[in-house]
């Protein structure tokens, strides 16, 4: 089998957590892995650079994170070898000279398995779902340099506040729904991912974003973001597919809803029926309790 | 302006999946489809797009079978000048093949801009636009939620996590579309009826296998049988005691 090239991200030139999980799936495929990193305000630019690398190496697997850098660059640096991405996948593994892999497809409501066969194998695995190895941690990436950006140049990026953890990060999801009410009352659910100090970030259904009651890129579900959290709390919201679609690999899912018949009490692991506004407080303090 | 809108018929979100006897592929019978609704913001902008110009043409071009006639005539009678149904009975599994044969397409003219989606719901690739572009050699900036275009530069925002990045780009290019750039219309009765003298032009075309095979399509992991802790605020303790000893996630 030839080596892997394991593709990670650094923002601020510190690798970010899904990066230890692209050099694990990484190494599920092959036993030479190799990992790099490009630093550059210009996708094309890396593209060339991770292209021109993948072929001097003759790698036979390129594996990026499926985040929104990844999704972008992954099929400029595969369209440029010839293939397509296996994009967003759940499940990867080698299989005699192939790759197979896994994938949600119709909003999660189906798992296709594909056989790649592009030499190389390009593919953008799911974050939170490869549990990083042991050796993740010490992964020392080489630096890929870039001369000139290209025609495509990221001016600025403008930050989410400072303190603010993206929901497609973090570990604790508390997600809220038009049972909120209104918007002040959000604050009900920050309150909660205080609790978890620093862990947990809010995110809302499409119905209160659509409303203007919380940003879009809080929106969780097919129109939003796709998460797998060890923990999702769904507060208020009925869960319609396209919700689900976007949080069903959660790992433990915990719905409160005033409605019994609720569908989101379909997938969740734990249930609590009543009114979210008794229910939460109480929850807050008790989650303080075991963090303070 | 010049505009090129690459649309996808897809399932409705709500449809129930039931897999053929194949055990590869979707059970079409029954199944609502509709265009894909990351296109709808693709046409949206093109026609907003346009309108502001005063002039243009906004030219609709779908990879599909037959059927997709219909969704075409839903980009028309969205305001569309005109469509171009690539028609194959089936959509190959790799975009690559998907690609190729739009930026074929897309090759037999010049265009001021060309928009798709950015993903497809039913395969949730995120890619057509990227390996396009690329086929191309055009510039390409993914997952655009909000445009400015002055003359021979763009500047456009993409949600990253954690942020928004403001990217510079020249144009002509190639940019996928994503929620919040626009609120996309619904067709007018008098665009429906419009949209039927409209011209549509049907290309066959031949897709190569590809280098993706599906080996097969499943139904997903039943989630472990939930349960129902408690009423009210009751069962909060019992909540907590579940999610630190059977759950381990706190
Ligand atoms: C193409 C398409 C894409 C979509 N994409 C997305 C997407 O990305 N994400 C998404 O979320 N949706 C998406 N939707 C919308 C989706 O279909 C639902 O309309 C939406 O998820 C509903 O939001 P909700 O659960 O907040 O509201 P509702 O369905 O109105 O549910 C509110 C829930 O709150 C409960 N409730 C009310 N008061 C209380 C209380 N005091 N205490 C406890 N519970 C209470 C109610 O019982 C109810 O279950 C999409 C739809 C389409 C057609
Ligand atoms: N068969 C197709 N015909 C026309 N456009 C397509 C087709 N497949 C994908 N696209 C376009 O490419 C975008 C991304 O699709 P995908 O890469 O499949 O997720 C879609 O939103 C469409 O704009």
């Amino acid at each position: 089998m030839s080596g892997v090239l394991a593709v990670l991200e650094q923002r601020d030139g510190v690798l970010r957590k899904v990066s230890f999980e692209v050099a694990t799936a990484a190494r599920r495929v092959g036993t030479k892995v190799d990992a790099v990193v490009c630093s550059s305000p210009g996708p094309e630019a890396c593209a060339t650079a991770i292209a021109e690398r993948a072929k001097s190496g003759g790698y036979g697997v390129v594996v990026f994170a499926a985040t929104a850098t990844g999704k972008d660059l992954a099929p400029r640096v595969a369209a440029k070898l010839g293939v397509a991405v296996a994009s967003d996948v759940t499940d990867l593994a080698a299989e005699g000279d192939a790759i197979v892999a896994t994938r949600p497809v119709y909003a999660g409501k189906a798992l296709q398995k594909i056989r790649v066969l592009g030499k190389p194998a390009v593919v953008s695995v799911r974050p939170n779902i490869f549990t990083p190895d042991a050796r993740a941690s010490q992964e020392k990436p080489e630096t890929l340099s870039v001369a000139s950006p290209g025609r495509v140049v990221v001016r600025e990026i403008k930050a989410a506040p400072a303190g603010m953890l993206d929901v497609a990060e973090a570990q604790v999801i508390i997600s809220g729904g038009r049972g909120l009410k209104e918007p002040a009352n959000f604050k009900v659910l920050e309150d909660l991912a205080k609790a978890f100090g620093g862990r947990a970030a809010v995110g809302a259904s499409r119905a209160v974003v659509d409303a203007g009651w919380r940003p879009h890129a809080d929106q969780v579900g097919q129109t939003g973001k796709t998460v797998s959290p060890s923990l999702y709390f769904a507060i208020g919201i009925s869960g319609a597919i396209q919700h689900l679609a976007g949080m069903r690999t959660s790992k433990v899912i915990v719905a409160i809803n005033k409605d019994k018949d609720a569908p989101i009490f379909k997938v969740a692991d734990y249930g609590v029926v009543g009114d979210l506004f008794e229910i939460v407080p109480k929850l807050t303090d008790e989650i303080r309790k075991l963090h303070g | 302006m010049k505009i090129a809108v690459c649309i996808k018929r897809v399932p409705d979100s709500e449809a129930r999946v039931k897999i053929s006897a194949d055990g590869k592929s979707l059970d079409e019978a029954g199944v609502k489809f509709v265009l894909n609704p990351y296109d709808e913001f693709a046409v949206e902008e093109a026609l907003r797009r346009k309108e502001k110009a005063g002039s243009g043409e906004v030219v609709v071009i779908c990879l599909g079978p037959a059927a997709a006639q219909e969704t075409i005539r839903t980009a028309l009678a969205m305001g569309a000048d005109r469509g171009v149904l690539l028609q194959a009975d089936t959509i190959p599994a790799d975009p690559f093949e998907t690609a190729k044969l739009i930026a074929a397409e897309l090759k037999s003219a010049t265009w001021d801009l060309v928009l798709l989606g950015r993903m497809a719901i039913d395969d949730y690739n995120h890619q057509v636009g990227v390996l396009a572009a690329e086929l191309l050699g055009l510039p390409c900036v993914t997952a655009v939620s909000h445009l400015d275009i002055d003359g021979a530069k763009g500047v456009a925002e993409r949600e990253i996590e954690g942020g928004i990045e403001v990217v510079e780009f020249p144009m002509p290019a190639v940019l996928t579309t994503d929620k919040g750039l626009n609120e996309p219309r619904y067709p007018a009765l008098k665009g429906i009826m419009a949209a039927k003298k409209k011209p549509l032009e049907v290309k066959p075309v031949q897709a190569a296998a590809g280098k993706l095979e599906i080996i097969a399509l499943t139904p997903p992991p039943e989630r472990k049988e939930g349960k129902i802790v408690g009423e009210g605020p009751a069962a909060v303790g019992e909540l907590v005691r579940l999610l630190r000893e059977e759950a381990k996630v706190l």
